[in-house]
């Protein structure tokens, strides 16, 4: 390269336009292989196909499990993988979903789809109040807090009689408008498919946000926060932005989790067990990565299945150790979870 | 609501607030020297209970004379935890690291269950039971014992970081780990001892309230939660911080239950504390860092 060359750059920089002419022959998103299109395809074809092959309950109920997890993941997911944020309390968000539809529904005859926007509206005011001054915690400290916010909002609906305290709430069975009262007794195969595309849905926010200008934001975050605001990043905005956007996801698979079973009491949409269970499940599949929650909600719903199934049932637990010795290996030799291993994987045989 | 009721709470609060002091402090002087929260520590102290259950049991030694059995057993279990699991993800992200260890927890209950059933159990007849009336306040004596034992665990975890050379060394070690290295301190060692007196420290209170305090496998869970919460009031790292936080919390979780319309708004209130207590002073009382 010629001192002439360098000078003609676009920004009259020469490492800066060299940046951009790399940038532009190796960009950070290539299209995709023809490979990763028929992978993509067959992938799509077989998850559509799925309820007409297995049409036992119990096979479409994993799938249902796994898609309304997948979901809760991947709201966790954007506050915690892209922005670094790390939240222990994410069932509050699930429970304000659930709570809100069955509520509705239950009380003064709302249709869940009205409950489940108007829990995405409180979950997302819940999400600026909690973030609002929390945010100014670091690390450690901010994850104790947003465990501490979980915690008070389950021992708050435990005995708050309005919403049925430990008892819940028993959503009533309708049969006259399936789709109107987003409750299906005939088959699974609605459930299924209602969680396919919010599950869907929701993965597509993901990919347009990770591209946009504000998850680069996110993610210089993350990565430095000091850094970041010296670059003129907002970094609370952005916070903000994250955890809104991740409690409203939350909320919405929090509705879809009541109108599948039906019944919710603060023991199952509110427990410091589930604001852990899509930590887990994050960090098995890729944290901070597009597919990694789907991935981790897919392995792990039919893993704790499959171990139930198998050796559980005894009331001795071998279950539940099989499942905790498991979560504790792969985050011990797979920090990087199943895609940072598929990866290496392909790496290794390039 | 006579004024002997109150004191009488507020007497039972801060001895239970001495034993949750303890049990912050094992997980606070773990997080000071290597900047990792130990999901477990509930269960370990589930696992001191029911050592100390056993040793009664099969043995027939009462939870005042097993006390070093349980120490040297926790010592021991909180060594191999750093071996076996912690070493290996020294330098991994905090998520991995709270992953690792949840998974340790959910294991360790789960094991627990698996061998002992999930029954509640207690120590029948230990040698110290009964009660003692000071004017008008009725103490248990097993509760007595407990926390004066705590107490003085403590003092001597306090007189061990700062005044002994081994202590010393745990301190550069949380300091600088290169610099303690250079300076001829076997920073692995350190941090697997670390690991053994911090899970000693629940090991003490685990055998002295399990005198008095129903066993079964998630006993650990709510005296975990407490102790997250006493550590980041008292900030990550700080011993007093952890004894001040500690003591704070089982006065206001007595006071709580003893004022609150419903009893269980008691840990609302101790959350909404140390809530307030962290937006003022973002590190916690005493935070470092």
């Amino acid at each position: 390269m010629t001192a002439t060359e360098v000078k003609t750059g676009r920004f009259g920089c020469g490492v800066e336009s060299e940046a951009l002419e790399r940038a532009r022959a190796e960009p950070l998103y290539p299209p995709w292989t023809r490979a990763q299109w028929i992978t993509a395809a067959v992938v799509a074809a077989s998850v559509l196909l799925y309820p007409a092959v297995f049409t036992q309950p119990y096979m479409r109920h994993i799938m249902v499990m796994v898609f309304i997890y997948g979901l809760m993941a991947q709201g966790w997911n954007v506050l915690a993988g892209y922005c670094g944020q790390i939240s222990l309390g994410h069932a509050f968000f699930f429970g304000i979903g659930a709570y809100s539809a069955a509520y509705l529904f239950t009380h003064h005859g709302i249709t869940p789809w009205a409950g489940m926007g108007v829990g995405v509206v409180f979950s997302v005011i819940a999400a600026a109040l909690i973030g609002f001054p929390t945010f100014r915690l670091r690390g450690h400290y901010f994850a104790i807090a947003t465990l501490v916010i979980g915690e008070t909002a389950h021992i708050v609906f435990l005995n708050w009689e309005t919403v049925g305290a430990a008892t819940g709430l028993w959503i009533p069975v309708e049969r006259d408008a399936p789709l109107r009262d987003m409750q299906f007794h005939e088959s699974k195969a609605p459930n299924y498919y209602i969680g396919l595309a919010f599950l869907t849905l929701a993965t597509a926010i993901v990919y347009k946000l990770e591209r946009s200008k504000i998850g680069f934001y996110l993610r210089a975050v993350r990565e430095d926060p000091e850094a970041a605001q010296s670059l003129g990043v907002d970094v609370t905005r952005c916070k903000m932005i994250a955890i809104m956007i991740s409690a409203a996801l939350t909320s919405v698979a929090g509705t879809l989790y009541a109108q599948y079973t039906l019944i919710i009491d603060p023991e199952t949409v509110l427990p410091l067990l589930l604001s852990i269970l899509v930590v887990l499940m994050t960090m098995l599949g890729g944290l901070g990565t597009l597919w990694g929650p789907i991935i981790g909600a897919a392995v792990l719903v039919p893993l704790s299945e499959a171990t139930r199934v198998w050796v559980g049932g005894t009331g001795g637990a071998e279950d539940l150790m099989i499942y905790g010795a498991l979560i504790t290996i792969i985050a011990v030799c797979y920090p990087s979870g199943l895609i940072g291993l598929g990866r290496r994987l392909l790496e290794g045989r390039r | 609501m006579t004024t002997e009721i109150v004191i009488q709470t507020i007497v039972s609060g801060l001895l239970m607030g001495a034993i949750y002091a303890l049990v912050a402090s094992g997980l606070t002087l773990i997080f000071g020297l290597m900047e990792i929260v130990n999901f477990a520590h509930g269960e370990f102290l589930m696992i001191a209970m029911y050592t100390a259950f056993w040793s009664y049991v099969l043995v027939g030694l009462d939870p005042l004379f097993s006390l070093p059995f349980v120490m040297l057993v926790l010592f021991a279990l909180g060594a191999a935890t750093y071996y076996g699991i912690i070493r290996n993800i020294l330098h991994a992200s905090v998520l991995v690291q709270i992953t690792a260890t949840f998974g340790l927890a959910v294991f360790l209950r789960s094991l627990a269950q698996f061998l002992w059933t999930p029954d509640f159990r207690s120590i029948e007849d230990p040698i110290v039971e009964g009660r003692i009336a000071i004017a008008d306040v009725f103490l248990g004596l097993p509760q007595i014992v407990a926390s004066v034992g705590c107490i003085l665990a403590f003092a001597a975890l306090y007189w061990f970081v700062n005044r002994t050379e081994t202590g010393l060394a745990l301190q550069a070690t949380a300091q600088d780990k290169e610099a303690a290295s250079l300076m001829g301190i076997h920073t692995d060692r350190m941090y697997a001892l670390g690991w053994g007196v911090g899970s000693a420290c629940v090991g003490v209170a685990g055998c002295l309230i399990a005198n008095y305090y129903y066993i079964f496998p998630e006993v650990g869970l709510t005296f975990a939660l407490l102790a997250f919460v006493a550590v980041a009031m008292g900030g990550f790292g700080s011993l007093v911080g952890a004894l001040l936080a500690g003591i704070l919390i089982g006065l206001v979780e007595a006071l709580g239950g003893l004022f609150a319309p419903v009893p269980a708004y008691k840990y609302v209130i101790i959350f909404l504390l140390y809530l307030g207590i962290v937006l003022v002073r973002p590190l916690g009382m005493f935070g470092r860092y």
